[in-house]
């Protein structure tokens, strides 16, 4: 039996970890992942979760504690946000390529210098490459989804990858919204027994993580990157089957809007609620807009993005991170780089802003349309362009 | 009725070898014959996790390994932590009816470098919260594997790559971080010291800990004739006069309770263990009086310690 009840997506999270009925929670705290380890936490006093709940010392034992009891077949889960992801960086390599499905929250976090303990997705660009399959989250709803999803998918006999699911600090994980809570018995339809087929045992003696000499790691590497593309087709089953059990459908990429419309703006994470209410304003205003919200961001969905760009002149990418000397915001090199070459591809620009828990309001969002409409007609030599931020220099030249 | 090793050793080692032959230790190296001994000590039903180091390197080369138990390395630093997960999952799948019940000791092993630099705070750690594992730390004094770099473990007046003796240099200018009194001070269950060069001891040693219920730590000390500087069959010989100068002594810490497992009524000169290795070699008399004077301080200390709180 479902209910809808009022939950915060921090704990929205920890119910669907609950759910799972996940063995071993390591965690440390850091502003803003803390409500959900200590929503865990509190399970498990209360005997309302049966799982070990191992307060580590540091992130980098967190996914290390992880990785080992993963080794022995034990469905894990940790959460963490901007620094402390920074200081597992080393860890996540070693889950990923040992083929651990570690499922990990990231609650979004800007990384230091300044200090600041607010929302932007610094810390999710700089972990891009780590092989982990990757998903953002728009409300509360999508936090308790796609956790239980990441289960589903990371532990499937054909993947057996680790999976981080990003939902913004403070702009969603202390959010209290309308959840759907599913019954127990429809989880379990959906989220089948873990069985780690490679778990350490000494009546079958494994060695696990030897070293590559130079004829053998490429190799590896390489099989590495064919295991999480062809995890793509089961992250599609993933959410066909959660659609179909649940009754909400998820995609890796999400037009909104978008059909016949000549400007596109793609956003990630929470932003994209926001920047759908200025597409309804807009387009009852007549103008020719849509939105992308970009789900699945490792493996990237290369095709499914070509197919919601299509008819398209202008692609305004809106990112939450800088990459310092490159080329604009990393979420807009990365579509650039995805649509190089198409014939008919749309205009790609890139705007960066919300960075460090600066709000991106209504009219930030009108006002980067508007722009980059204009820049579109009239040309412009900036690599990108910044939103809401003071001073004499708004875009940068390459 | 428990077992002693120490009086019944030679009827109650195993023949059988968990390390196989073909790894690729240096030829005399003293941490490969205590490991041997460790894992005869721990027998079949452990897991072990070991930090990057001599002993990963020397026995997991993609495709082959010497492991016939199971066995997972993932990095440097992080040894404590991944045995904690080992540790806690299986405690959980076993208590969920998810993994047969069994005795499976879990067990890290690590370096000098990966216990008492960078994974001290892991090691600190995995103490603090109590996990059921035993801990080995293979102390060969150095960075061997990267080339002899100097760690806070490396002796004072030793001349490493990274600490050189040079004209201006006595090489390492700082005491040995004392590692074993540091896991004491945890209030573990049990901490020791042991050395090849005594191998009932030392496999009576790992049998305990790994028997002992929350956590548990030995300090190996392991002869390393390549970054030491000594002769390929010395290496037991120098274990034994690092015991008996007062070196290294072997002792244990019981639930706080300390013993000195070899006591000599008279200890030897440090001059003895020192002049056996080409990483002392510079050192002048002078210094050695001073390393003498702070070996005969520790040891006091020790005994002062095993006097008052004796087991």
């Amino acid at each position: 039996m479902s209910e809808r009840i009022g939950l915060e997506a921090s704990h929205a999270a920890a119910e669907a970890v609950k759910m799972a009925d996940v063995d071993v929670i390591a965690a440390y705290p850091i502003t803003p992942q803390t409500h959900i380890p200590e929503r865990l936490a509190e399970m498990v006093a209360d005997g309302e979760l049966n799982a070990a709940y191992v307060p580590v010392e540091s992130e980098h034992s967190a996914m290390s504690t992880c990785v080992g009891a993963a080794a022995v077949g034990a469905r894990t889960f940790t959460a963490t946000a901007g620094p402390g992801l920074e200081y597992m960086h080393n860890v996540l390599y070693i889950a990923s390529a040992m083929r651990l499905p570690v499922v990990m929250t990231v609650a979004n976090r800007a990384l230091s210098a300044p200090l600041s303990i607010w929302g932007d997705h610094s810390d999710a660009m700089s972990v891009r490459d780590t092989g982990w399959i990757q998903v953002f989250c728009q409300n509360s709803q999508e936090a308790f989804d796609m956790t239980l999803w990441a289960f589903r998918v990371g532990e499937d006999p054909g993947v057996l990858l680790p999976v981080m699911v990003h939902f913004d600090g403070f702009h969603l994980t202390h959010v209290t919204e309308p959840v759907i809570l599913p019954g127990q018995e429809e989880v379990d339809k959906f989220l089948p027994k873990f069985r780690y087929p490679f778990a350490l045992d000494p009546d079958k003696p494994m060695t696990l993580g030897a070293f590559a000499p130079p004829d053998i790691y490429s190799e590896a590497k390489v099989a590495q990157e064919v295991a999480i593309r062809k995890s793509k087709a089961v992250v599609i089953q993933g959410f066909r089957e959660f659609g179909e059990i649940f009754g909400r459908y998820y995609y890796p990429v999400e037009p909104y809007k978008t059909e016949g419309a000549k400007t596109l703006l793609l956003t990630m994470g929470s932003f994209s609620e926001t920047a759908k209410t200025v597409i309804d304003t807009k387009k009852d205003r007549g103008e020719s807009v849509g939105l992308i919200n970009l789900r699945l961001w490792r493996p990237f969905p290369f095709e499914e993005l070509r197919q919601a760009v299509k008819g398209a002149e202008t692609l305004i990418i809106f990112d939450r991170c800088i990459s310092f000397g490159g080329p604009g915001g990393p979420v807009s090199s990365e579509i650039r780089s995805a649509l190089y070459g198409e014939k008919e591809g749309p205009e790609v620009l890139s705007f960066i802003g919300g960075l460090g828990g600066r709000d991106m309001s209504a009219k930030d969002f009108e006002y980067v349309i508007d722009r980059g409409c204009e820049i579109a007609q009239k040309g412009s030599a900036e690599l990108f362009e910044t939103v809401g931020i003071r001073g004499e220099v708004t875009g940068i030249r390459g | 009725m428990k077992e002693n090793l120490i009086q019944f050793g030679k009827n109650l080692v195993t023949t059988e070898e968990f390390l196989a032959e073909g790894h690729t230790f240096c030829t005399g190296c003293g941490e490969a014959l205590a490991l041997r001994l460790a894992c005869k000590a721990l027998g079949r039903n452990v897991i072990i996790s070991n930090a990057t180091g001599c002993t990963e390197v020397c026995t997991s080369p993609l495709p082959v390994t010497s492991w016939r138990v199971p066995w997972i390395h993932t990095l440097f630093e992080n040894t404590a932590a991944t045995v904690s997960g080992i540790e806690a999952g299986l405690k959980i799948l076993m208590k969920k009816g998810k993994t047969p019940e069994k005795d499976i000791k879990c067990v890290a092993v690590a370096g000098d470098g990966g216990t008492t630099d960078i994974g001290i705070q892991a090691l600190s750690g995995a103490f603090e919260r109590n996990h059921d594992f035993l801990y080995l730390c293979f102390d060969n004094e150095a960075y061997m594997n990267t080339g002899i770099q100097r760690s806070s473990a490396t002796p004072y007046g030793a001349s490493t790559t990274t600490a050189p003796a040079g004209k201006l240099s006595i090489g390492q200018t700082t005491w040995k971080k004392n590692l074993p009194e540091i896991a004491a001070a945890h209030n573990i269950p049990y901490a020791a010291t042991a050395s090849p060069s005594y191998p009932f001891d030392l496999m009576n040693k790992v049998k305990k800990g790994a028997d002992v219920k929350g956590p548990a730590y030995v300090h190996i000390f392991s002869p390393c004739p390549t970054g030491w500087r000594h002769a390929t069959d010395l290496a037991i010989e120098i274990g034994r006069l690092a015991v008996e100068t007062g070196i290294f002594p072997l002792y244990e810490v019981e639930n706080g309770r300390y013993k000195l497992n070899v006591d000599r009524p008279k200890l030897k000169p440090v001059k003895e263990y020192l002049r056996t290795q080409g990483r002392f070699r510079h050192l002048l008399d002078e210094e050695i009086i001073r390393i003498q004077e702070h070996v005969d301080e520790e040891y006091a200390k020790l005994k002062a310690k095993i006097t008052c709180f004796a087991s």
